[in-house]
């Protein structure tokens, strides 16, 4: 006659919920502005899809699309093959984690977490058995019965996180849940999140724009700039092959070197810098005699006393543990992110190189 | 070791050169409202026929005609404040979604600007017997004789709402868009209808601005004066609480008896507001946005 006892808790079983999600030509407009210009990406059961962008790209736009709290200029919606985009947000049963918070200020994290479970009508010892279940995934048991205003900020993301999954959806959508935390509990927050994530086996889409959140939570991240998906690829695609700059720019591609390509064999390329002539892998087709830019990260450009490299002036360097980072300025202006192993001072003339392998070279589009 | 000197003192308890500022409205308080009001209380006490010191409020309450103007008055002020919030509240809730905000709400808060004489002059021939109002419902046939709108209850119920609502519905607006659009989302998505949205989420957070709205505008409309004597029947059923002072002090020319009326006015505010407040005390106070957002 238990019925609680029989009903699988959302910790015990990893079992996949839902179906794949299919965002078809998603378009959303604001009057003349194109927030969205055409999404397409398939989702798979459990994945965890960071959306992943500058601000004004569109990820919150996509998000809210999702969850319904906008409307769809364009396209379709289908989740495990059926269309959801002209369902109310109340029919479609996602669970949402909005970057305010937006507890419920009069009620207590008990009725908070409870709400989503009223409003499917699941009262009594089952309701108060699940809410249990989500307040101790998020570690809030016993601040069940505080209101939301007497919870660090911390503890009142946990309770939004315990309100969305406790109704068990089939996708978790998250708009920057972190970004109001400082920087030590958002680093504690994200493996929690991820951990939750692999405990109830939902899908989750989480926007953020910064690329460290997103590298480390997903499994997949989709880069969107100016309503545009630009990539699509698991963490490690995404940071060692951008396909264009934009991306590069989001994956810590820091120092950029216009240039123009000498040479092009098979996927790499040759290209001139002040002088210099640098390799690097071409991460668009390029042509000889074209403008391009070399770009790569400043852990991968090395800057040291003496020569060979191009010849630059530190105009700054500071110590971070491990190595020296830095910026020198070159005679015709260029700014350059670098590392060094030794102390070089401000002022004093370095040479910079390319570790081999690692810079890439795009199509100069500003050219 | 020296003792701190008197400033530092003063200081740690708050007090120094700043607090000069509020010397300003204390002195405007004192003189404007503590004073009047301390002398209203002496004067109602002191009977301008001798007597007990209560022979004002005695006589007040001993006389039907008297006393009934406090029902009276209740019997317009309650019913337009409930109607008043009635409309505000549904209005401020659409308003809150749109864009061009600022027209609208500069139309619907024009009447502010009118003043009860002007709004009771209009109103007398927009709802007089051969005002527009009945002509076009005549012309229609919706009516065969003229209905009778002014210089009765209804003419004051239409001047305290037209004076009224401006005043509701900023109030209203202001708490309404005070709540944070992504805990309305939160509930959407946790799979509230508009319905339950509204019940279970805004009404409770509006409920303590929704009761400071209300006593605002009851005491507003209990204070009714002009519009009562202009549009109403002030001999008969608008005979409000004010005009019973007014006659006391300016037509019996008996200003303690006048005095003693405006206390009871007063009291009676005093009674409903308190009551309104100590309702709103069983709800939630805190703020309604996103709390640390």
């Amino acid at each position: 006659m238990n019925a609680v006892a029989e009903h699988a808790s959302p910790v015990a079983g990893v079992s996949r919920i839902g179906g794949r999600l299919e965002l078809d030509g998603l378009r959303r407009s604001f009057g003349a502005y194109n927030a969205l210009a055409g999404i397409d990406i398939a989702i798979e059961p459990g994945e965890f899809i960071a959306l992943l962008g500058p601000s004004g790209c569109g990820k919150s736009t996509a998000l809210n699309c999702i969850a319904g709290l906008l409307e769809l200029t364009g396209g379709e919606i289908r989740l495990g093959g059926r269309r959801i985009d002209q369902l109310e947000p109340e029919k479609r049963g996602f669970g949402m984690v909005f970057q305010s918070y937006a507890l419920f200020p009069h009620m207590s994290v008990r009725k908070n977490v409870g709400f989503g479970l009223a409003m499917q009508g699941i009262k009594g010892p089952e309701a108060e058995k699940r809410i249990r279940d989500a307040l101790a995934m998020v570690r809030l048991e016993s601040q069940a019965d505080k209101l939301p205003g007497q919870l660090s900020g911390g503890q009142q993301q946990r309770v939004a996180i315990a309100r969305a999954i406790v109704i068990r959806p089939p996708i978790v959508l998250m708009d920057e849940p972190l970004s109001n935390l400082d920087a030590k509990l958002r680093l504690e927050m994200r493996a929690e999140i991820r951990a939750i994530h692999d405990q109830i086996g939902s899908t989750t889409i989480y926007v953020t724009h910064d690329q460290d959140e997103a590298l480390s939570l997903a499994d997949r991240i989709v880069v969107m700039s100016q309503g545009h998906i630009q990539q699509v690829g698991t963490p490690e695609e995404l940071y060692q092959r951008p396909v264009n700059l934009t991306v590069a720019d989001f994956m810590g591609f820091r120092t950029r070197m216009p240039g123009r390509i000498v040479s092009v064999t098979g996927g790499e390329a040759e290209i001139e810098v002040d002088g210099s002539r640098f390799r690097g892998l071409a991460r668009e087709s390029l042509q000889v005699g074209q403008s391009a830019v070399l770009a790569i990260r400043p852990e991968d450009l090395v800057a040291s006393a003496t020569g060979p490299g191009i010849a630059a002036t530190v105009v700054s360097i500071e110590y971070r543990g491990r190595a020296f980072f830095g910026l020198a300025r070159t005679a015709a202006g260029a700014e350059l992110y670098f590392r060094a192993d030794e102390p070089l001072s401000r002022g004093s003339a370095a040479y910079l190189s390319p570790a081999p392998g690692r810079a890439l070279i795009f199509r100069d589009d500003a050219a | 070791m020296s003792a701190p000197s008197l400033r530092s003192r003063l200081a740690a308890q708050g007090i120094d050169g700043t607090t000069l500022l509020l010397l300003p409205g204390l002195i405007f308080i004192l003189a404007l409202f503590i004073y009047p009001f301390a002398f209203g209380v002496i004067d109602s006490l002191r009977p301008k026929d001798g007597g007990a010191w209560y022979a004002n409020y005695a006589k007040f309450f001993g006389d039907p005609y008297q006393y009934g103007t406090i029902a009276a008055t209740l019997w317009l002020a309650l019913p337009v404040t409930i109607v008043n919030l009635a409309l505000a509240v549904p209005i401020a809730f659409r308003v809150r979604l749109m864009h061009r905000q600022r027209l609208l709400t500069t139309i619907l808060v024009l009447p502010i600007t009118l003043g009860t004489v002007f709004v009771a002059d209009g109103l007398l021939t927009f709802l007089g017997p051969r005002g527009w109002f009945n002509h076009v419902l005549m012309l229609l046939g919706i009516l065969h004789e003229p209905l009778k709108l002014t210089n009765n209850y209804w003419g004051v119920f239409a001047s305290l709402l037209i004076t009224g609502f401006p005043f509701a519905f900023l109030l209203t607006l202001s708490y309404v868009s005070g709540i944070d659009p992504a805990i309305e989302q939160a509930a959407a998505t946790l799979g509230a209808g508009a319905r339950q949205r509204f019940q279970r989420i805004f009404l409770p957070l509006l409920v303590p601005g929704l009761a400071v709205t209300f006593c605002l505008s009851f005491v507003q409309a209990y204070a009714v004066f002009p519009s009562a004597v202009l549009l109403g029947a002030p001999a008969g059923p608008t005979r409000v609480i004010s005009i019973a002072a007014y006659q006391a002090a300016f037509e019996q020319y008996d200003h303690s008896m006048g005095s003693a009326i405006a206390l009871v006015m007063g009291g009676v505010e005093l009674v409903v507001v308190v009551l309104i407040l100590a309702l709103r005390s069983l709800f939630y106070r805190g703020p309604a946005g996103g709390t640390k957002g």
